[in-house]
Parts: C-alpha cells; sequence; structure tokens
C-alpha cells in the first residue's frame, strides 16, 4: 500500500478501501523504524494525525478536497511550517519555531495533505551530500535493499556491516530518502544547484526542478534567491504532476512569480515519440562521469531514437563555466540571505553580550557551520567595491551566456534535452566525507547546474540500478514553462525504463501482505 | 502602508507593534513593492521636473547595526526612480519681504528605499532597545546638488521642498515627527577653486536649525582651515542646545556596502501613455502620464495665481502659503467682502496673523472666523467705523466672546458719525477755537491743518472719519 502511487492510494481512500488515519499511522510507525536513517528531523506525531482524523471526516461526507486530501507528505526543514520547528539544520534556527507557513506547504494543507514531518537537510541547504546539518548525515534507504546488499562485498568478517552505508546526495537528502523509503508519497525539496535532482537519483525516486517563477518561494529560507525552487519528489511521474499542480501559481506575496494563470494538467500517455527532438549536449560528458552512467545515458537516448524520435548531439558551449560562475553568484547572495541571522529577532543569540557587534560575531560563529561561514566569507569578498565588478558583474554576464546557450539549443527546434544526473551511484559516507563540502558540490552540481542558472524545468527520472545495485538516474531538461511537455516525455520514458522497487526489509515487515506489486513503482491500477 | 509590506505606518505606536514578518527580517519572507509609494515619488519627480526613469532598480546596501534587521537596507543605488531635475525657491534680500529673488537648486535624483527603526541606547542599564515600528516605512531620498551657498538659502529651499510635498500628499514632511529628514552636506573653497572636502551633518530637527547648522559648519570650516588645519570627510552631528555641529559616534565607519541587486524584486517598470501595451490592464501599472494630469496646483503656481487674481504682491502670495490654511482664510473672506483683496490682505497679514503668531496658534485654531472678518471689514468699507476703530472691534473679537462686530460697535459706540450737519457743526467750533491755527492754515502752513484734525476726532471721540473732516476743514477754511 504505502509503495503505491499517490494517485492510486487516493482511489483507495475515496473508495474507503483504507482510511487517512490508518495510513498516516502506518506512516508514523514506519518513520519510527526507518529511524537510522536519520531522514526526519521533526516528526509532528499529532497534528499529523490531527490533520488524518479531519481528512476521514471528510472522506466520510464524501467531500474529499482533492486528489492530495489524507496523503502524508514530508517537508524539507527550510520551509517555514506554522507551529512545528524549522531548523534548516543549523544551530541557528534551532528551536525556531515559525509563526506562518510557506506558501508551497499552505497550499498542501489546504488541499488536505497530512504534513508527517520536516526532512534532514544540509545545513541551510548547501551541500551535496546532505551530510552537513548539525543533526547528521542523512543515510541513503538503498544501503539497507537487497539490491545493495546482495552486491556489495563485505571486505571483512569484523567490519561493521552498518559502516558503507552510502549518501542520499543533496541537499535535500532527508526528503528524497523519506519518498524512497515510503514513510510518505510525496515530499518538498528545494533545488539551487542540483538539490532535488541529485538525491533523487542517488535515491532512485522522481524529483522535479520547475521553472523558477512558476512555484512560490514565499517561506523557503533562501540560499540563492535568484536560483532557488521548491523542488519536487516523488515515487512516479503522475504524482510530481499532481503535486505540481497544487503548487504551481502566482503568489502576490513571491514578486518574481510570474503573473499568467496556471492551468493544472494531466499526463497523458504518450504513444508517439516521432515528433519529438531529444538534445545531448555533448558537454554534458564531464569529466569524472562512470563509464556506467555514460553507458546508460547512450542506451536512453537510443531508446528514443528506436521509438522514432529525432535524437542529435548538440552543444551548450559554456557549461564548463557554470560551475565557478554558480560560485561568485551562490556565496555572493549567501552573504547577503545570511546577514539576518543576528541573533537579535529570532534564531540562536550568544551568551556575550560586551557589545553589539561581538555579540553578532559570537552568535554567528556559533549558529553557523563552517561551509555556511565559508560562503559567507566569500560572498563578501566578491561583493566588495573593488571586486564587484570583476566578480560579481563577470558572473553575472556570464550566466546570460550560460542561459542563452539553452535559448540557442531550444530554439533550433530541440524540445527536451536529455542528460545525466550525477557522475556516479551514491558513494559511501565514509569515501564522500574525505574531501571537502566545497570540492564536493563543485563536482557534484556540474550536471545539474545550469538549469538553475537559466531558470528551466528539469527533472531526474530513476533509470536503472547499477553495478553496486544502486539507483541511477536520468536528467530531461526542458523549455521553459513547458513542463507539461517535460513530464510527458519523463513519463514515457518512466514506463519504458521501468525502474525496480526498492526492496527494503522494514517496508515489508510493516506492510506484510499488502504489499503486492514488487516489480516497479511506475504503474497506475487502472491503466494495466 | 511601509514599501515593501502591508504594515501600518503611525507616528508614536507602542513599541514594536507595527512589525510584519517581512519588517522583523523572518527567514523565508520576500519583499512586494507598495504601489503607493512608487506613485508619490512619481508625483514627487514631477513635481521637482525630473525624468521618471521607466525602468529603475532596486539594491541591497548591507551594514550590520541593530536597528536594521535583514542586516542590508533595500535602495535604489544603480538606477532611481527620477533623475535630473530642478527646485525653484525664493529668498527676500536683506531681510525685506520686498525684495524677493528666485534661485534654483538642481536635483540629482529622487530614490525609494527603506527606513530602518530605532535604537535608544539606554547607558545605564548597558542595553539598546530596539523598536522595528519605523522599520521598513517607505522612504523618498531627495540629492540635491551642491548649488546652494548658505543656510539661508538651504532653509529656503527645504521649505518650498516641504511645501511641494504637503501640496502633493506625498508627505506631510512634518519634520518634529520625523516625516521629513535633512542631512546637509557642507563643504567651503576658494571661489575659481574645485569644492573642498565635504562633512555630512545629521541630526537636523527643523528649518531654523538647518540654516543654524549649516551656518556654523560653514564658519567652523573656514577657521579650521585658514588655521593651517584641514577638514574630514565626516559625519557630524548638530547640537541644537549648543548650536554647534560635533563629530559623530561613528556609526558606520568607512564602510563597503557590498551594494548587490535585490533579486526578490524584478525592475520596476512605469509606463506613460505611449508605451502602455493595450491589453495591459491599468490598475496593474503605474501611468506616468496620468500621474502628471493629475497634479496638484504646486506652491509657485498657486502664488501666480493669488498675485494675477488678487492684485496681491508676490511677498504677500509667500507669506500666505507659508501658512497652513491662511490661503483658505483669505479666499473665504474675499468671498464674503466687497472690500477690495489689495486692503483685505492688509487685514490678513498684518492684523490675523499677527495675534495667531503672538498666541502661538493656527489658522485653524482662530477664535476670529473669516466670517466674523468680512463682517467687520464690510462695515469698514460703508464707512460705517474708522480704520482705528475696525482695529478696536478686532482686538475685542480676538476675544472671542461670540460677540458680532455689529454688537461690539454698538457697545463701545464706535460708529462714525454719519450727519454732516453735525459734523459741520463740530468742525466750525474746531475752527472758532483755534485762531493761531486758522491763521498759520490761511498763511500757507498746511501741516497744522492735521491739528485742527485730532481736534476734531478729539471731539467726536473718533467717530468721525478723517477724510471727510479734512474735506469740510479745508472747505471752511477757503471761505
Amino acid at each position: 500500500l504505502l509503495g503505491r502511487a499517490s494517485l492510486l492510494v487516493s482511489a483507495a481512500l475515496k473508495e474507503g478501501r483504507v482510511a487517512p488515519t490508518e495510513l498516516c499511522q502506518r506512516c508514523l510507525s514506519l518513520i519510527k523504524s526507518t529511524k537510522f536513517l536519520n531522514a526526519y528531523i521533526t516528526v509532528a506525531e499529532e497534528t499529523a494525525l490531527k490533520q488524518a482524523e479531519e481528512s476521514e471526516k471528510r472522506y466520510k461526507r464524501g467531500q474529499p478536497l482533492g486528489v492530495l486530501d489524507g496523503i502524508p507528505i514530508a517537508v524539507k526543514d527550510n520551509f517555514n511550517t506554522a507551529g512545528i520547528e524549522t531548523t534548516c539544520a543549523s544551530n541557528m534556527l534551532k528551536g525556531y519555531i515559525s509563526p506562518y507557513n510557506a506558501t508551497v506547504v499552505q497550499k498542501l494543507l489546504d488541499q488536505g495533505a497530512v504534513l508527517l514531518g520536516k526532512t534532514n537537510l544540509d545545513e541551510f541547504a548547501m551541500g551535496s551530500g546532505s551530510t552537513d546539518g548539525v543533526f547528521g548525515p542523512v543515510r541513503n534507504p538503498w544501503s539497507y535493499s537487497r539490491q545493495y546488499k546482495e552486491k556489495s562485498v563485505p571486505k571483512s568478517h569484523s567490519e561493521d556491516k552498518d559502516s558503507n552505508w552510502v549518501i542520499t546526495g543533496g541537499s535535500s537528502g532527508g526528503s528524497a530518502a523519506a519518498v524512497s523509503s515510503f514513510t510518505c508519497f510525496a515530499a518538498l525539496g528545494s533545488d539551487t544547484g542540483g538539490s532535488t535532482r541529485n538525491p533523487a537519483a542517488h535515491c532512485g525516486v522522481v524529483g522535479l526542478k520547475p521553472t523558477y517563477g512558476l512555484i512560490s518561494r514565499h517561506g523557503l529560507i533562501p540560499l540563492v534567491n535568484s536560483m532557488d525552487v521548491p523542488g519536487i519528489l516523488t515515487r512516479c511521474v503522475d504524482d510530481a504532476a499532481v503535486v505540481l499542480g497544487s503548487l504551481a501559481g502566482h503568489d502576490p506575496k513571491d514578486s518574481t512569480t510570474i503573473q499568467d494563470n496556471f492551468k493544472p494538467f494531466e499526463l497523458s500517455d504518450l504513444t508517439d515519440v516521432s515528433k519529438l527532438s531529444i538534445g545531448i549536449p555533448k558537454e554534458y560528458h564531464a569529466p569524472g562521469l562512470s563509464s556506467e552512467i555514460l553507458a546508460l545515458w547512450s542506451k536512453a537516448a537510443d531508446l528514443f531514437k528506436n521509438a522514432g524520435a529525432k535524437v542529435i548531439e548538440v552543444s551548450l558551449p559554456h557549461t564548463r563555466y557554470s560551475i565557478v560562475c554558480y560560485h561568485v553568484l551562490c556565496t555572493a547572495e549567501v552573504a547577503s540571505n545570511m546577514a539576518r541571522f543576528d541573533g537579535l529577532e529570532y534564531g540562536h543569540r550568544s551568551d556575550m553580550n560586551k557589545s553589539t557587534e561581538s555579540m553578532y560575531a559570537a552568535t554567528r560563529r556559533e549558529g553557523f557551520n563552517d561551509v555556511v561561514r565559508g560562503r559567507i566569507l566569500s560572498g563578501n569578498y566578491f561583493l566588495l567595491k573593488q571586486n564587484y565588478e570583476n566578480y560579481f558583474i563577470k558572473a553575472q554576464k556570464v550566466r546570460r551566456l550560460i542561459a542563452n546557450d539553452f535559448v540557442k539549443v531550444f530554439g533550433s527546434g530541440v524540445d527536451i534535452l536529455l542528460t545525466p544526473t550525477t557522475l556516479s551511484d551514491a558513494i559511501p559516507y565514509m569515501e564522500f566525507i574525505k574531501e571537502d563540502n566545497r570540492t564536493r558540490s563543485a563536482q557534484d552540481d556540474i550536471l545539474t547546474q545550469a538549469a538553475n542558472m537559466a531558470g528551466l524545468p528539469a527533472i531526474n527520472v530513476p533509470t536503472a540500478l547499477s553495478e553496486r545495485g544502486l539507483p541511477v538516474g536520468l536528467q530531461f531538461i526542458g523549455r521553459s514553462f513547458q513542463e507539461k511537455q517535460l513530464l510527458t516525455v519523463a513519463k514515457w520514458f518512466e514506463k519504458q525504463v521501468k525502474f525496480p522497487m526498492i526492496q527494503l526489509d522494514e517496508v515489508k515487515r510493516h506492510d506484510h501482505g499488502v504489499f503486492q506489486h514488487q516489480k516497479s513503482a511506475s504503474f497506475l491500477e487502472h491503466r494495466t | 502602508s511601509k514599501l515593501f509590506s502591508g504594515s501600518q505606518v503611525q507616528f508614536a505606536a507602542p513599541p514594536n507593534s507595527l512589525v510584519s514578518f517581512f519588517d522583523a527580517s523572518l527567514p523565508g519572507t520576500l519583499p512586494v513593492l507598495n504601489r503607493r509609494c512608487v506613485e508619490a515619488a512619481v508625483m514627487t519627480g514631477l513635481a521637482l521636473n525630473c525624468s521618471i526613469n521607466k525602468k529603475s532598480l532596486f539594491d541591497r546596501k548591507h551594514y550590520f547595526y541593530a536597528d536594521l534587521p535583514a542586516g542590508y537596507q533595500i535602495t535604489q543605488q544603480r538606477v532611481p526612480i527620477a533623475v535630473n531635475g530642478s527646485l525653484s525657491y525664493s529668498l527676500c534680500i536683506d531681510n525685506k519681504m520686498s525684495q524677493m529673488v528666485t534661485k534654483t537648486v538642481r536635483i540629482k535624483q529622487i530614490q525609494l528605499e527603506q527606513d530602518s527603526g530605532k535604537s535608544l541606547h539606554d547607558d545605564v542599564r548597558s542595553q539598546t532597545l530596539v523598536d522595528l515600528n519605523r522599520a521598513g516605512v517607505g522612504l523618498m531620498e531627495v540629492v540635491m546638488e551642491p548649488d546652494m551657498c548658505c543656510g539661508e538659502e538651504a532653509a529656503a529651499a527645504v521649505r518650498e521642498l516641504q511645501l511641494i510635498l504637503q501640496t502633493l500628499g506625498s508627505s506631510q514632511a512634518v519634520m518634529a515627527e520625523g516625516q521629513l529628514r535633512v542631512d546637509a552636506n557642507v563643504s567651503v573653497h576658494h571661489p575659481g577653486e574645485p569644492y573642498g572636502v565635504r562633512t555630512e551633518v545629521k541630526n537636523i530637527n527643523s528649518i531654523r536649525f538647518l540654516a543654524k547648522a549649516v551656518d556654523y559648519e560653514i564658519e567652523r570650516q573656514i577657521e579650521e582651515l585658514e588655521s593651517g588645519g584641514t577638514i574630514l570627510n565626516e559625519t557630524r552631528a548638530f547640537d541644537s542646545k549648543l548650536g554647534c555641529t560635533v563629530p559623530m559616534r561613528d556609526k558606520e565607519g568607512k564602510q563597503d556596502y557590498r551594494f548587490m541587486p535585490e533579486p526578490n524584486l524584478p525592475p520596476l517598470i512605469l509606463y506613460n501613455a505611449r508605451s502602455l501595451p493595450a491589453n495591459m490592464n491599468h490598475q496593474q501599472v503605474v501611468n506616468i502620464d496620468w500621474i502628471h494630469e493629475r497634479l496638484p496646483d504646486l506652491p509657485s503656481v498657486k502664488r501666480a495665481k493669488l498675485v494675477e487674481q488678487y492684485g496681491i504682491l508676490p511677498e504677500h502670495s509667500f507669506t500666505l502659503l507659508n501658512e497652513a490654511g491662511l490661503t483658505e482664510f483669505f479666499e473665504d473672506v474675499i468671498k464674503q467682502t466687497q472690500m477690495k483683496p489689495k486692503k483685505v490682505i492688509g487685514w490678513i497679514l498684518n492684523d490675523l496673523l499677527s495675534y495667531l503668531k503672538q498666541h502661538s496658534l493656527t489658522v485653524k485654531e482662530s477664535p476670529v472666523s473669516s466670517f466674523l472678518l468680512a463682517d467687520l471689514l464690510n462695515r469698514l468699507e460703508k464707512k460705517e467705523i474708522s480704520s482705528t476703530a475696525a482695529k478696536q472691534v478686532f482686538a475685542e473679537l480676538w476675544k472671542g466672546e461670540g460677540k458680532t462686530p455689529l454688537e461690539i460697535v454698538k457697545e463701545k459706540k464706535l460708529q462714525l458719525i454719519q450727519d454732516q450737519e453735525d459734523l459741520e457743526r463740530i468742525c466750525q467750533a474746531v475752527i472758532d477755537g483755534q485762531e493761531n491755527e486758522v491763521m498759520a492754515i490761511k498763511s500757507g502752513n498746511r501741516k497744522v491743518l492735521n491739528k485742527l484734525i485730532g481736534l476734531v476726532q478729539r471731539e467726536t471721540q473718533g467717530r468721525s472719519n478723517p477724510v471727510l473732516v479734512k474735506q469740510l476743514l479745508e472747505k471752511k477754511l477757503s471761505e
């Protein structure tokens, strides 16, 4: 039951075959038994059950609010949730209870969704491993899957079998793990340089980054205001479309959302791809790309070709500058956005009280980890009067060039771009931490960042398992505000590849007997 | 409401009672631009003859201070909303109202920005109290070029700006309530040389203090330079008690504000009739031309109209506009009296206004209404009373006891003698009683006539029309 797509379970709710409170309870107890994943920072048990009860009443009356009514969801802990702690996995906001809901959270609640809790992340969403938050790293559920265990060769008898667990990727690792381990049906993440798509790829779930300006950022604690978007993590593309439909649209509280009326869409089943033109950007054959993923990418291209689509190699020549460009713009905005954390109005305040300045300094040193402090220092450096022209302005110009690369390619008749999402499958935590956050981010973001620079929609679709039994995903990048086309193609692809469902003992134990469909997460009962 | 949030703006509200989530810089909140502030800035720009930038941008100016919750102020550093304007103002030469000269100061730009909160330093308890009520309130910063040469010019320019803002309604511009704040940048140089190092003078709380502060600072700089010193590019505060400027506690120091575009606000696009797209909902946009058409008459226009319409002197029009409600009072009186405006103005400026000033009252608080004054002036016009008597009546009216001019005239027996025969008889009596004076007059000393007029006045207890008395005396003496 928990493994099913939300649309299906929605039908079950409607027909009374399962009650919202029961669904909620199961998810809550699964969260408890998968606590070792450390996917959740806060579990809002009481409020979730209350929401489930309300939902149940509505179903009994025959008046559910919509498809999402009663559906358990999780939200990354950098979204404001009224009455529920919002920490951004930082000491700076430990214990911070926001008085308002982020617009996207409010929209989900208005649809009757049940908010199970807040998920773990890299501190203030800075990182690509979900390893650098104050509540500790998130473990990839696939580390405990039969698929991974079967493939992993224990190095020695005495080795703690727990020690080679793999990372989720980041920074929305908690949300990806939560969806991947069936504790919720959908989760909100955020995506600034790939933070939704990267963990989605490593955890074998669908990760959608919408077009910048489509979904409100009001209430999302910002990393880079000009690149951040709320991200959607689900187990199948259809679900992502449903969630997108409930979130997209102009928000007067966010002046960067577009004014046009958004029309939620239902994804049709694409049968004929012959009119489709798929672009393969050659620069995405990046250094460090594993041969496995390269092969998979190639296979995917062939899949489209064999189905009649036009598949052509394209060039995004400024791709190689995106890392440095991103670094400058990101750190500059971070330095600015973090300036408000001074301990005065909210959050952590140091005991140091010799002077306002010393209080600020101590508060910020105590409240932020090195990653955040490092970015603030870099950012302030780039914003200095003497550096502004050479760094910030230059980076903005380069950003425009990167965005123009896409404009040219899409303007030449290409509909969708197909690229890898990550350079490799998830690596073990012990290996990941050998390099620092900055190095890792620079490496891991290369395939996902450009979409944020250009504000384009992009989606990770789980494709196959690696030799180590871990998920590998591929990425589709679409035209601005053409989510419908993007998701339609993604859905077609999803159907072709039939990505296997994770085999987690914990989940099996919970769902004994009810768990029928082991093969694929991309089915919908009423379709077969 | 505030520039980027819906909080109310109110002077002297309880501390921290007008603070929205955005004003408190709660994480995740975003700015939303207030349309009225934009319109106010456009109106002000148009009134100051500026070019309105159809596209202007918002920036973040970073510095850490307790009353700046976000750690940055949203302002317009790169491209402000209006540029290159001018403000004309008038000065009296040598303090004589009769000689006014018009001067102009160029307006460099007008920019929209956020105000900060207020911090109150409690040195006794070693703490700072922060009130964020003011944080985020919309400010229009009007930057003038250094075209003024002394305190008087600065004061006159700012006064005119104040009147313009009040006329437009874009600000109440009351300095005492912080609605208009002035920072003066002062430097000195020898003629022909480039401008000297400037200091910025803050904490100026009235127009009067502005003039004082500027003049003091000019003196101080000249003295400093002439004794071989140098001027530091610093910020100084005006101490109104001591009448001098002192170096300010270094609030910001030589800071790099690390300006950065505000990423949460798209460029501000304004339209005019030509550029407005056909299908655009006019509720959603700000149309410069639409605003221009609806601008009220600016003070300079109002003054010119008063002069033309009523034949009063330019300096009169200045005084009229300078006092809230005085023009309206003047015009109300005009409507209700036959007396010519040129004469009415004297009563308004010399009598009414001086009484108001003496008692520190505003026009609104005047115990003498326009109706009463008009009534009094009518009686004077009809020669029912002499002008001396009229002044007496006015003084009585001022007591505000509710009596009408007619009642006061009757009570104090101030009516002019209307009976000509009666008057002739008295004149004759005076002539008969002043042989020497009559002879002096007849032999050519006309000045002595005034003595006779005076005697008649005394005899009639001031109830004779001096012009008529003079005529009668002359007639009799020439017989």
